[in-house]
Protein backbone atom coordinates (compact mmCIF):
# COMPACT_ATOMS: atom_id res chain seq x y z
CA UNK A 1 0.00 0.00 0.00
CA UNK A 2 1.46 3.38 -0.77
CA UNK A 3 0.78 6.37 1.53
CA UNK A 4 -2.36 7.55 0.01
CA UNK A 5 -4.32 3.90 0.09
CA UNK A 6 -2.84 4.00 3.72
CA UNK A 7 -4.20 7.91 4.71
CA UNK A 8 -7.47 5.99 3.09
CA UNK A 9 -7.12 3.45 5.19
CA UNK A 10 -7.01 5.03 8.48
CA UNK A 11 -10.07 7.39 7.56
CA UNK A 12 -11.65 4.45 7.17
CA UNK A 13 -11.29 3.19 10.11
CA UNK A 14 -11.55 6.49 11.97
CA UNK A 15 -15.26 6.56 10.11
CA UNK A 16 -15.93 3.35 11.97
CA UNK A 17 -14.41 4.43 15.12
CA UNK A 18 -15.93 8.22 15.44
CA UNK A 19 -19.21 7.66 12.51
CA UNK A 20 -20.55 11.30 13.40
CA UNK A 21 -17.45 12.96 12.57
CA UNK A 22 -16.72 15.15 9.56
CA UNK A 23 -13.38 13.26 8.47
CA UNK A 24 -13.12 15.54 5.19
CA UNK A 25 -11.54 18.77 6.79
CA UNK A 26 -9.23 16.84 8.71
CA UNK A 27 -5.59 18.58 9.08
CA UNK A 28 -3.17 16.18 8.68
CA UNK A 29 -0.80 17.91 10.44
CA UNK A 30 -2.38 18.57 13.77
CA UNK A 31 -3.17 15.65 16.27
CA UNK A 32 -6.24 13.78 16.02
CA UNK A 33 -7.26 14.65 19.56
CA UNK A 34 -7.20 18.12 19.00
CA UNK A 35 -9.10 17.87 16.19
CA UNK A 36 -11.67 14.62 16.81
CA UNK A 37 -13.39 13.79 20.05
CA UNK A 38 -11.66 10.87 20.59
CA UNK A 39 -10.55 9.21 24.23
CA UNK A 40 -7.68 7.07 24.94
CA UNK A 41 -10.27 4.29 23.92
CA UNK A 42 -10.98 5.08 20.57
CA UNK A 43 -7.25 5.87 19.97
CA UNK A 44 -6.63 1.69 21.15
CA UNK A 45 -9.39 0.81 18.08
CA UNK A 46 -7.19 2.29 15.95
CA UNK A 47 -4.27 -0.05 16.68
CA UNK A 48 -7.01 -2.73 17.20
CA UNK A 49 -8.36 -2.27 13.86
CA UNK A 50 -5.28 -1.83 11.76
CA UNK A 51 -4.17 -5.76 13.72
CA UNK A 52 -7.55 -7.02 13.19
CA UNK A 53 -7.73 -5.64 9.53
CA UNK A 54 -3.95 -5.79 8.30
CA UNK A 55 -2.30 -8.28 10.99
CA UNK A 56 -0.05 -4.88 11.97
CA UNK A 57 1.19 -4.67 15.02
CA UNK A 58 1.93 -2.07 16.84
CA UNK A 59 4.39 -1.68 20.09
CA UNK A 60 2.33 0.36 22.99
CA UNK A 61 5.79 2.48 23.44
CA UNK A 62 5.04 3.47 19.69
CA UNK A 63 1.21 4.65 20.42
CA UNK A 64 2.40 7.93 21.02
CA UNK A 65 3.88 8.00 16.94
CA UNK A 66 0.31 8.15 16.02
CA UNK A 67 -0.62 11.12 17.22
CA UNK A 68 -1.52 12.87 13.65
CA UNK A 69 -2.62 11.33 10.29
CA UNK A 70 0.92 12.24 8.84
CA UNK A 71 2.93 10.63 11.30
CA UNK A 72 0.54 7.61 11.60
CA UNK A 73 1.01 6.90 7.44
CA UNK A 74 4.92 7.82 7.90
CA UNK A 75 5.02 4.87 10.72
CA UNK A 76 2.84 2.94 9.28
CA UNK A 77 4.62 2.70 5.36
CA UNK A 78 7.24 0.65 5.73
CA UNK A 79 4.88 -1.85 7.43
CA UNK A 80 2.38 -1.53 5.04
CA UNK A 81 4.02 -1.17 1.87
CA UNK A 82 3.70 -4.79 0.76
CA UNK A 83 0.04 -5.42 2.01
CA UNK A 84 -2.21 -5.38 -0.64
CA UNK A 85 -4.90 -3.09 -0.84
CA UNK A 86 -8.05 -4.49 0.92
CA UNK B 1 -8.78 -23.19 24.10
CA UNK B 2 -10.20 -19.79 24.71
CA UNK B 3 -9.04 -16.36 24.24
CA UNK B 4 -11.06 -15.37 27.19
CA UNK B 5 -13.75 -16.75 29.28
CA UNK B 6 -16.16 -14.55 30.56
CA UNK B 7 -17.95 -15.25 34.34
CA UNK B 8 -21.94 -13.94 34.21
CA UNK B 9 -23.44 -12.65 31.33
CA UNK B 10 -24.68 -9.38 32.74
CA UNK B 11 -24.33 -6.46 31.55
CA UNK B 12 -20.96 -6.18 31.94
CA UNK B 13 -19.60 -9.60 30.84
CA UNK B 14 -21.72 -9.18 27.85
CA UNK B 15 -20.41 -5.96 26.64
CA UNK B 16 -16.94 -6.85 27.47
CA UNK B 17 -17.71 -10.52 25.04
CA UNK B 18 -18.77 -7.88 22.52
CA UNK B 19 -15.36 -6.21 22.65
CA UNK B 20 -13.36 -9.37 22.33
CA UNK B 21 -15.07 -11.23 19.76
CA UNK B 22 -15.08 -7.95 17.35
CA UNK B 23 -11.04 -7.78 18.00
CA UNK B 24 -11.31 -11.90 16.73
CA UNK B 25 -10.86 -13.59 19.93
CA UNK B 26 -12.55 -16.96 20.70
CA UNK B 27 -14.85 -15.85 23.94
CA UNK B 28 -17.27 -17.86 25.88
CA UNK B 29 -19.28 -16.40 28.44
CA UNK B 30 -20.78 -18.77 31.30
CA UNK B 31 -24.09 -18.18 33.03
CA UNK B 32 -25.38 -19.70 35.84
CA UNK B 33 -28.81 -18.62 35.50
CA UNK B 34 -31.12 -20.23 33.19
CA UNK B 35 -31.15 -16.80 31.79
CA UNK B 36 -29.46 -13.36 30.75
CA UNK B 37 -29.15 -10.24 32.54
CA UNK B 38 -27.85 -10.58 36.50
CA UNK B 39 -28.79 -7.29 38.23
CA UNK B 40 -30.27 -6.41 35.32
CA UNK B 41 -32.78 -9.03 34.26
CA UNK B 42 -35.85 -9.44 33.31
CA UNK B 43 -39.05 -12.05 33.91
CA UNK B 44 -42.22 -12.80 32.87
CA UNK B 45 -44.74 -13.73 35.12
CA UNK B 46 -49.00 -14.47 34.42
CA UNK B 47 -48.38 -12.27 31.21
CA UNK B 48 -47.07 -9.25 31.98
CA UNK B 49 -43.47 -8.46 31.75
CA UNK B 50 -41.24 -7.17 34.64
CA UNK B 51 -37.49 -5.75 34.40
CA UNK B 52 -35.79 -6.65 37.73
CA UNK B 53 -33.15 -3.93 38.16
CA UNK B 54 -34.44 -1.01 36.13
CA UNK B 55 -35.78 2.22 37.23
CA UNK B 56 -33.56 4.32 34.83
CA UNK B 57 -30.26 3.92 32.85
CA UNK B 58 -28.61 6.97 33.68
CA UNK B 59 -25.79 8.79 32.09
CA UNK B 60 -28.48 9.91 29.53
CA UNK B 61 -27.08 12.44 26.92
CA UNK B 62 -28.99 13.30 23.75
CA UNK B 63 -28.20 11.67 20.62
CA UNK B 64 -24.85 13.68 19.01
CA UNK B 65 -23.46 13.66 21.97
CA UNK B 66 -19.53 12.91 21.92
CA UNK B 67 -18.71 13.05 25.63
CA UNK B 68 -19.59 11.01 28.54
CA UNK B 69 -19.88 7.17 29.24
CA UNK B 70 -23.56 6.95 27.05
CA UNK B 71 -21.36 8.10 23.83
CA UNK B 72 -17.92 6.05 24.57
CA UNK B 73 -20.02 2.83 25.13
CA UNK B 74 -21.79 3.09 21.80
CA UNK B 75 -18.76 4.44 19.85
CA UNK B 76 -16.90 1.12 21.60
CA UNK B 77 -19.60 -1.46 20.49
CA UNK B 78 -20.17 0.20 17.35
CA UNK B 79 -24.07 0.40 18.61
CA UNK B 80 -25.93 4.01 16.85
CA UNK B 81 -28.05 5.63 19.98
CA UNK B 82 -31.10 5.06 18.04
CA UNK B 83 -30.81 1.44 18.50
CA UNK B 84 -31.29 1.80 22.54
CA UNK B 85 -34.69 3.33 22.16
CA UNK B 86 -33.98 5.60 25.16
CA UNK B 87 -37.14 7.90 26.09
CA UNK B 88 -36.14 10.50 28.20
CA UNK B 89 -37.62 11.45 31.41
CA UNK B 90 -40.57 13.56 32.39
CA UNK B 91 -38.52 14.47 35.36
CA UNK B 92 -38.02 13.80 39.09
CA UNK B 93 -38.27 14.66 42.65
CA UNK B 94 -36.35 14.31 45.74
CA UNK B 95 -38.41 14.98 48.52
CA UNK B 96 -38.28 15.94 51.99
CA UNK B 97 -41.10 16.44 54.45
CA UNK B 98 -42.11 19.92 53.53
CA UNK B 99 -39.56 20.34 50.66
CA UNK B 100 -38.95 18.95 47.68
CA UNK B 101 -36.30 19.45 44.46
CA UNK B 102 -37.67 18.76 41.44
CA UNK B 103 -34.92 17.90 38.65
CA UNK B 104 -35.10 16.76 34.88
CA UNK B 105 -32.71 16.04 31.87
CA UNK B 106 -31.88 19.48 31.65
CA UNK B 107 -29.95 20.78 34.67
CA UNK B 108 -31.19 24.40 34.84
CA UNK B 109 -34.40 22.96 36.01
CA UNK B 110 -32.18 21.64 39.30
CA UNK B 111 -30.61 25.27 39.61
CA UNK B 112 -33.62 26.82 39.30
CA UNK B 113 -34.94 25.06 41.96
CA UNK B 114 -32.13 25.33 44.64
CA UNK B 115 -32.20 29.20 43.34
CA UNK B 116 -36.11 29.40 44.59
CA UNK B 117 -36.20 27.07 47.70
CA UNK B 118 -32.44 27.66 49.21
CA UNK B 119 -31.38 30.76 47.50
CA UNK B 120 -28.71 31.62 50.28
CA UNK B 121 -27.11 28.60 48.96
CA UNK B 122 -26.84 29.76 45.30
CA UNK B 123 -23.40 30.52 45.48
CA UNK B 124 -22.65 27.77 47.31
CA UNK B 125 -24.10 25.27 44.61
CA UNK B 126 -22.25 27.18 42.04
CA UNK B 127 -18.46 26.40 43.60
CA UNK B 128 -19.42 22.72 44.41
CA UNK B 129 -20.34 22.44 40.80
CA UNK B 130 -16.14 23.60 40.11
CA UNK B 131 -15.42 20.93 42.12
CA UNK B 132 -16.84 18.39 40.56
CA UNK B 133 -14.20 16.64 38.63
CA UNK B 134 -14.79 15.11 34.29
CA UNK B 135 -14.77 11.48 34.32
CA UNK B 136 -11.30 11.17 32.50
CA UNK B 137 -9.66 13.89 35.71
CA UNK B 138 -10.09 11.62 38.66
CA UNK B 139 -7.03 10.78 40.41
CA UNK B 140 -6.84 8.74 43.16
CA UNK B 141 -5.69 11.38 45.84
CA UNK B 142 -9.00 13.34 44.14
CA UNK B 143 -10.81 10.31 44.57
CA UNK B 144 -10.38 8.89 47.70
CA UNK B 145 -12.04 12.35 49.48
CA UNK B 146 -14.74 11.93 51.79
CA UNK B 147 -17.61 12.97 49.64
CA UNK B 148 -20.01 14.18 52.67
CA UNK B 149 -16.44 16.42 54.22
CA UNK B 150 -15.83 18.14 50.77
CA UNK B 151 -19.78 18.70 50.58
CA UNK B 152 -20.53 19.87 53.72
CA UNK B 153 -17.42 22.38 53.65
CA UNK B 154 -19.02 24.19 50.70
CA UNK B 155 -22.54 24.04 51.19
CA UNK B 156 -23.11 24.99 54.78
CA UNK B 157 -27.37 24.21 54.75
CA UNK B 158 -27.48 20.90 55.95
CA UNK B 159 -30.90 19.77 54.37
CA UNK B 160 -29.24 20.35 51.41
CA UNK B 161 -26.55 18.55 51.40
CA UNK B 162 -28.79 15.66 52.65
CA UNK B 163 -31.22 16.00 49.54
CA UNK B 164 -28.14 16.36 47.29
CA UNK B 165 -26.73 13.51 48.12
CA UNK B 166 -30.32 11.30 48.61
CA UNK B 167 -30.39 9.84 44.41
CA UNK B 168 -26.60 9.76 44.51
CA UNK B 169 -26.40 7.41 47.10
CA UNK B 170 -29.84 5.58 46.27
CA UNK B 171 -28.64 5.10 42.25
CA UNK B 172 -26.53 3.85 43.85
CA UNK B 173 -23.50 3.77 46.58
CA UNK B 174 -22.41 0.76 48.07
CA UNK B 175 -20.95 2.23 51.19
CA UNK B 176 -22.76 3.50 54.51
CA UNK B 177 -23.61 6.90 55.36
CA UNK B 178 -20.50 8.21 52.80
CA UNK B 179 -18.92 7.84 49.75
CA UNK B 180 -15.62 8.43 48.01
CA UNK B 181 -15.68 11.88 46.79
CA UNK B 182 -14.62 10.73 43.12
CA UNK B 183 -17.75 8.32 43.03
CA UNK B 184 -19.86 11.54 43.88
CA UNK B 185 -18.61 13.28 41.21
CA UNK B 186 -19.18 10.53 38.80
CA UNK B 187 -22.87 9.94 40.05
CA UNK B 188 -23.37 13.60 39.98
CA UNK B 189 -22.41 13.43 36.65
CA UNK B 190 -24.59 10.87 35.60
CA UNK B 191 -27.66 11.65 37.34
CA UNK B 192 -28.24 15.55 37.31
CA UNK B 193 -25.82 16.55 34.94
CA UNK B 194 -26.39 13.88 32.09
CA UNK B 195 -30.00 12.54 32.88
CA UNK B 196 -32.13 9.81 33.23
CA UNK B 197 -34.04 7.60 30.01
CA UNK B 198 -35.66 4.61 29.68
CA UNK B 199 -36.33 1.91 26.43
CA UNK B 200 -39.94 1.74 25.87
CA UNK B 201 -39.63 -2.25 26.30
CA UNK B 202 -37.47 -2.40 29.31
CA UNK B 203 -33.82 -3.65 29.80
CA UNK B 204 -34.84 -6.63 27.93
CA UNK B 205 -34.36 -4.77 24.79
CA UNK B 206 -30.47 -3.74 25.64
CA UNK B 207 -29.96 -7.07 26.33
CA UNK B 208 -30.98 -8.77 23.41
CA UNK B 209 -29.22 -6.70 21.50
CA UNK B 210 -25.97 -7.16 22.95
CA UNK B 211 -26.58 -10.90 23.04
CA UNK B 212 -27.18 -10.85 19.22
CA UNK B 213 -24.75 -8.61 18.98
CA UNK B 214 -21.84 -10.86 20.89
CA UNK B 215 -23.58 -13.83 18.92
CA UNK B 216 -23.21 -12.62 15.49
CA UNK B 217 -19.54 -11.76 15.78
CA UNK B 218 -18.74 -15.62 16.81
CA UNK B 219 -18.91 -15.56 20.68
CA UNK B 220 -20.41 -18.11 22.47
CA UNK B 221 -22.89 -17.96 25.48
CA UNK B 222 -23.51 -20.67 27.61
CA UNK B 223 -26.51 -21.00 30.08
CA UNK B 224 -27.28 -22.97 32.98
CA UNK B 225 -23.28 -23.40 33.16
CA UNK B 226 -22.33 -22.41 36.71
CA UNK B 227 -18.19 -22.30 37.39
CA UNK B 228 -17.28 -24.01 40.56
CA UNK B 229 -13.59 -22.80 40.90
CA UNK B 230 -10.84 -21.04 38.63
CA UNK B 231 -8.34 -23.37 37.15
CA UNK B 232 -5.12 -22.01 38.70
CA UNK B 233 -1.18 -23.22 37.88
CA UNK B 234 1.31 -21.90 39.78
CA UNK B 235 -1.12 -18.66 41.30
CA UNK B 236 -2.26 -17.92 37.21
CA UNK B 237 -5.84 -18.60 35.99
CA UNK B 238 -5.67 -20.92 33.01
CA UNK B 239 -9.54 -21.64 32.67
CA UNK B 240 -12.32 -22.49 34.92
CA UNK B 241 -14.09 -26.08 36.58
CA UNK B 242 -17.64 -25.95 35.45
CA UNK B 243 -20.03 -27.16 38.66
CA UNK B 244 -20.65 -30.28 36.16
CA UNK B 245 -16.96 -30.99 36.41
CA UNK B 246 -16.19 -30.38 32.58
CA UNK B 247 -12.73 -27.70 32.16
CA UNK B 248 -12.24 -24.44 30.00
CA UNK B 249 -9.52 -23.62 29.16
CA UNK B 250 -8.27 -19.46 28.43
CA UNK B 251 -5.73 -17.41 28.32
CA UNK B 252 -7.47 -14.83 30.20
CA UNK B 253 -10.71 -15.39 32.89
CA UNK B 254 -12.60 -12.20 33.14
CA UNK B 255 -15.34 -12.39 36.34
CA UNK B 256 -18.47 -10.45 36.77
CA UNK B 257 -19.48 -12.17 39.86
CA UNK B 258 -18.49 -9.74 42.08
CA UNK B 259 -15.34 -9.80 43.93
CA UNK B 260 -15.98 -11.86 47.11
CA UNK B 261 -17.66 -14.66 44.73
CA UNK B 262 -15.07 -15.02 42.59
CA UNK B 263 -12.23 -14.74 45.46
CA UNK B 264 -14.17 -17.53 46.74
CA UNK B 265 -13.83 -19.78 43.05
CA UNK B 266 -10.24 -19.59 43.75
CA UNK B 267 -9.09 -21.87 46.11
CA UNK B 268 -5.85 -20.56 46.75
CA UNK B 269 -5.11 -18.97 49.99
CA UNK B 270 -3.22 -15.94 48.38
CA UNK B 271 -5.91 -13.70 50.12
CA UNK B 272 -4.30 -11.99 52.93
CA UNK B 273 -6.52 -9.08 52.80
CA UNK B 274 -9.78 -10.27 52.41
CA UNK B 275 -12.24 -8.01 50.27
CA UNK B 276 -15.30 -7.02 52.46
CA UNK B 277 -19.01 -7.91 51.06
CA UNK B 278 -21.16 -4.82 50.43
CA UNK B 279 -24.06 -4.62 53.47
CA UNK B 280 -26.43 -2.86 51.54
CA UNK B 281 -29.59 -4.64 50.09
CA UNK B 282 -32.98 -4.20 49.04
CA UNK B 283 -36.90 -5.10 48.55
CA UNK B 284 -39.13 -3.69 45.91
CA UNK B 285 -42.27 -3.65 45.67
CA UNK B 286 -44.13 -3.09 42.18
CA UNK B 287 -47.83 -2.70 41.76
CA UNK B 288 -49.45 -2.86 38.49
CA UNK B 289 -52.28 -0.60 37.93
CA UNK B 290 -55.50 -0.29 36.42
CA UNK B 291 -54.44 2.95 34.75
CA UNK B 292 -51.50 5.05 33.66
CA UNK B 293 -49.87 6.65 37.44
CA UNK B 294 -50.02 10.22 35.64
CA UNK B 295 -54.13 9.60 35.59
CA UNK B 296 -54.65 9.60 39.63
CA UNK B 297 -51.67 12.23 39.97
CA UNK B 298 -48.42 9.94 40.09
CA UNK B 299 -46.86 11.71 37.32
CA UNK B 300 -42.93 11.70 38.45
CA UNK B 301 -40.38 9.52 36.88
CA UNK B 302 -38.66 9.04 39.73
CA UNK B 303 -39.18 10.29 43.31
CA UNK B 304 -36.22 10.06 46.11
CA UNK B 305 -38.20 10.50 49.25
CA UNK B 306 -37.17 10.35 52.79
CA UNK B 307 -39.31 11.03 55.88
CA UNK B 308 -36.64 13.57 58.10
CA UNK B 309 -34.31 16.08 57.43
CA UNK B 310 -31.55 13.78 58.31
CA UNK B 311 -31.12 11.04 55.14
CA UNK B 312 -29.87 7.56 56.44
CA UNK B 313 -27.91 5.36 54.08
CA UNK B 314 -27.38 2.31 56.15
CA UNK B 315 -27.65 -1.52 56.39
CA UNK B 316 -31.47 -1.67 57.90
CA UNK B 317 -31.71 -3.41 61.36
CA UNK B 318 -34.72 -4.62 60.70
CA UNK B 319 -36.21 -6.86 57.31
CA UNK B 320 -36.66 -3.39 55.96
CA UNK B 321 -36.11 0.10 56.39
CA UNK B 322 -39.01 2.60 55.24
CA UNK B 323 -37.50 5.84 56.37
CA UNK B 324 -36.21 6.56 53.07
CA UNK B 325 -37.34 4.72 49.42
CA UNK B 326 -37.43 5.01 45.50
CA UNK B 327 -40.63 5.22 43.85
CA UNK B 328 -40.52 4.62 39.96
CA UNK B 329 -43.30 4.60 37.59
CA UNK B 330 -41.84 3.27 33.92
CA UNK B 331 -44.61 4.94 32.70
CA UNK B 332 -43.19 8.50 32.97
CA UNK B 333 -40.99 8.91 30.57
CA UNK B 334 -41.32 10.69 27.08
CA UNK B 335 -42.06 7.58 24.83
CA UNK B 336 -43.23 9.65 22.35
CA UNK B 337 -39.90 11.16 21.42
CA UNK B 338 -39.40 7.84 19.94
CA UNK B 339 -41.39 8.10 16.91
CA UNK B 340 -44.64 7.01 17.90
CA UNK B 341 -46.34 10.03 19.62
CA UNK B 342 -49.19 7.29 21.23
CA UNK B 343 -45.94 4.94 22.42
CA UNK B 344 -47.14 3.75 26.27
CA UNK B 345 -46.79 1.12 28.25
CA UNK B 346 -49.69 -1.09 28.38
CA UNK B 347 -50.22 -0.92 31.77
CA UNK B 348 -49.59 1.58 35.27
CA UNK B 349 -47.01 0.13 36.87
CA UNK B 350 -45.48 2.04 40.08
CA UNK B 351 -42.08 0.40 41.95
CA UNK B 352 -41.39 1.21 45.45
CA UNK B 353 -37.99 0.23 46.46
CA UNK B 354 -36.81 0.28 50.23
CA UNK B 355 -33.44 -0.70 51.84
CA UNK B 356 -33.42 -4.29 53.85
CA UNK B 357 -31.34 -6.61 55.52
CA UNK B 358 -30.11 -9.76 53.51
CA UNK B 359 -29.24 -11.71 56.86
CA UNK B 360 -32.63 -11.64 58.73
CA UNK B 361 -34.43 -11.87 55.58
CA UNK B 362 -32.75 -14.89 54.63
CA UNK B 363 -32.53 -16.73 58.01
CA UNK B 364 -36.67 -16.80 58.14
CA UNK B 365 -38.16 -19.67 57.84
CA UNK B 366 -40.35 -20.51 54.71
CA UNK B 367 -44.10 -19.76 56.17
CA UNK B 368 -42.62 -16.54 58.14
CA UNK B 369 -40.48 -15.31 54.86
CA UNK B 370 -44.07 -15.46 53.18
CA UNK B 371 -45.74 -13.71 55.77
CA UNK B 372 -43.26 -11.03 56.19
CA UNK B 373 -43.38 -10.23 52.47
CA UNK B 374 -47.08 -9.22 52.68
CA UNK B 375 -46.43 -7.38 55.56
CA UNK B 376 -44.05 -5.42 54.57
CA UNK B 377 -45.61 -5.18 50.53
CA UNK B 378 -47.72 -3.24 52.39
CA UNK B 379 -45.50 -1.27 54.82
CA UNK B 380 -42.85 0.07 52.09
CA UNK B 381 -46.20 0.97 49.87
CA UNK B 382 -47.94 3.01 52.92
CA UNK B 383 -44.61 4.82 53.74
CA UNK B 384 -44.34 5.81 49.81
CA UNK B 385 -48.20 7.13 49.51
CA UNK B 386 -47.20 9.83 52.61
CA UNK B 387 -45.29 11.02 49.47
CA UNK B 388 -47.09 10.38 45.90
CA UNK B 389 -50.78 9.89 45.50
CA UNK B 390 -52.52 6.73 47.22
CA UNK B 391 -52.65 4.53 44.43
CA UNK B 392 -53.34 1.51 46.90
CA UNK B 393 -56.46 0.59 45.12
CA UNK B 394 -55.61 1.08 41.56
CA UNK B 395 -53.60 -1.89 42.13
CA UNK B 396 -54.57 -4.84 39.96
CA UNK B 397 -51.63 -7.21 40.46
CA UNK B 398 -48.55 -7.43 42.59
CA UNK B 399 -44.88 -8.86 42.71
CA UNK B 400 -42.26 -8.39 45.06
CA UNK B 401 -38.74 -9.05 45.67
CA UNK B 402 -36.33 -9.18 48.77
CA UNK B 403 -32.63 -9.68 49.10
CA UNK B 404 -33.06 -13.45 49.18
CA UNK B 405 -34.55 -13.01 46.07
CA UNK B 406 -31.42 -11.29 44.39
CA UNK B 407 -29.44 -13.30 46.08
CA UNK B 408 -31.11 -16.37 44.45
CA UNK B 409 -30.69 -14.55 40.84
CA UNK B 410 -27.87 -13.46 40.67
CA UNK B 411 -25.58 -14.94 43.08
CA UNK B 412 -24.03 -11.91 44.59
CA UNK B 413 -23.40 -12.39 47.73
CA UNK B 414 -25.34 -10.61 50.51
CA UNK B 415 -28.46 -9.99 47.68
CA UNK B 416 -26.03 -6.29 47.32
CA UNK B 417 -27.13 -4.28 44.51
CA UNK B 418 -24.09 -2.26 44.51
CA UNK B 419 -21.29 -4.82 45.37
CA UNK B 420 -18.78 -4.11 47.95
CA UNK B 421 -17.69 -1.01 49.14
CA UNK B 422 -13.97 -1.07 48.55
CA UNK B 423 -13.55 -1.51 44.90
CA UNK B 424 -10.98 -3.00 42.77
CA UNK B 425 -10.90 0.34 40.30
CA UNK B 426 -8.33 -1.68 38.16
CA UNK B 427 -9.86 -5.07 37.63
CA UNK B 428 -7.08 -7.04 39.01
CA UNK B 429 -6.96 -9.93 41.44
CA UNK B 430 -4.49 -11.29 43.36
CA UNK B 431 -3.92 -13.66 40.53
CA UNK B 432 -2.89 -13.34 37.18
CA UNK B 433 -4.89 -13.30 33.86
CA UNK B 434 -7.81 -13.42 36.68
CA UNK B 435 -9.81 -10.33 36.13
CA UNK B 436 -12.89 -8.40 37.34
CA UNK B 437 -15.23 -6.27 36.07
CA UNK B 438 -19.16 -5.24 36.87
CA UNK B 439 -20.24 -3.50 39.73
CA UNK B 440 -17.09 -4.43 42.05
CA UNK B 441 -14.74 -3.19 39.61
CA UNK B 442 -16.29 0.17 40.32
CA UNK B 443 -19.39 1.53 37.82
CA UNK B 444 -22.89 0.28 39.06
CA UNK B 445 -25.67 0.81 36.69
CA UNK B 446 -26.39 -0.75 33.27
CA UNK B 447 -24.24 2.02 31.54
CA UNK B 448 -21.67 1.92 34.41
CA UNK B 449 -21.46 -2.07 34.09
CA UNK B 450 -21.10 -1.91 30.15
CA UNK B 451 -18.74 0.74 30.59
CA UNK B 452 -17.06 -1.29 32.97
CA UNK B 453 -17.13 -4.62 30.76
CA UNK B 454 -15.55 -2.33 27.49
CA UNK B 455 -12.93 -1.13 30.04
CA UNK B 456 -11.58 -4.18 31.63
CA UNK B 457 -11.41 -5.93 28.09
CA UNK B 458 -9.79 -3.39 26.52
CA UNK B 459 -7.07 -3.02 29.18
CA UNK B 460 -6.48 -6.78 30.58
CA UNK B 461 -7.63 -8.88 27.66
CA UNK B 462 -6.99 -7.45 24.68
CA UNK B 463 -3.71 -5.86 24.36
CA UNK B 464 -1.53 -9.56 23.73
Amino acid sequence: MNPADIREEIADILHDIVPDEDLSQLDDEIAFREQLELDSMDFLDIVMELRKRHRVQIPEEDYQQLATMQSTVNYLEPLMKNLEKA
Amino acid sequence: MYDTIIIGAGMSGLAAGIRLAYFGQRVCILERHYTIGGLNSFYRLNGRDYDVGLHAVTNFTPKGTRTGPLARLLRQLRIRWDELLLAPQVGSVVAFPDIELHFSNEFEKLESEINSKFPSQMDNFRRLLKRIVDYNDLDQVVYEMSARQVVEEIVDDPLLVEMIFCPLMWYGNAREHDMDFGQFCIMFRSIYMEGLARPLNGVRLILKHLVRKFRGLGGELVLRKGVEQIAMEEGRAIGVVLDDGNQLTGRHVLSSAGIVETMRMCNESRCEKNPSVGQLSFVETLAVLDQQPRQIGCDRTIVFFNDSDKFHWEKSTELCDVRTGVICSPNNYAYGELGDQDAKLPEGMMRVTALANFQRWNTLPESEYRVEKLRWFDRVIASAVRFVPDFRRHIVATDMFTPKTIRRFTSHDNGAVYGAPDKQWDGTTPFENLYICGTDQGFVGIVGAIVSGISMANQHCLRD
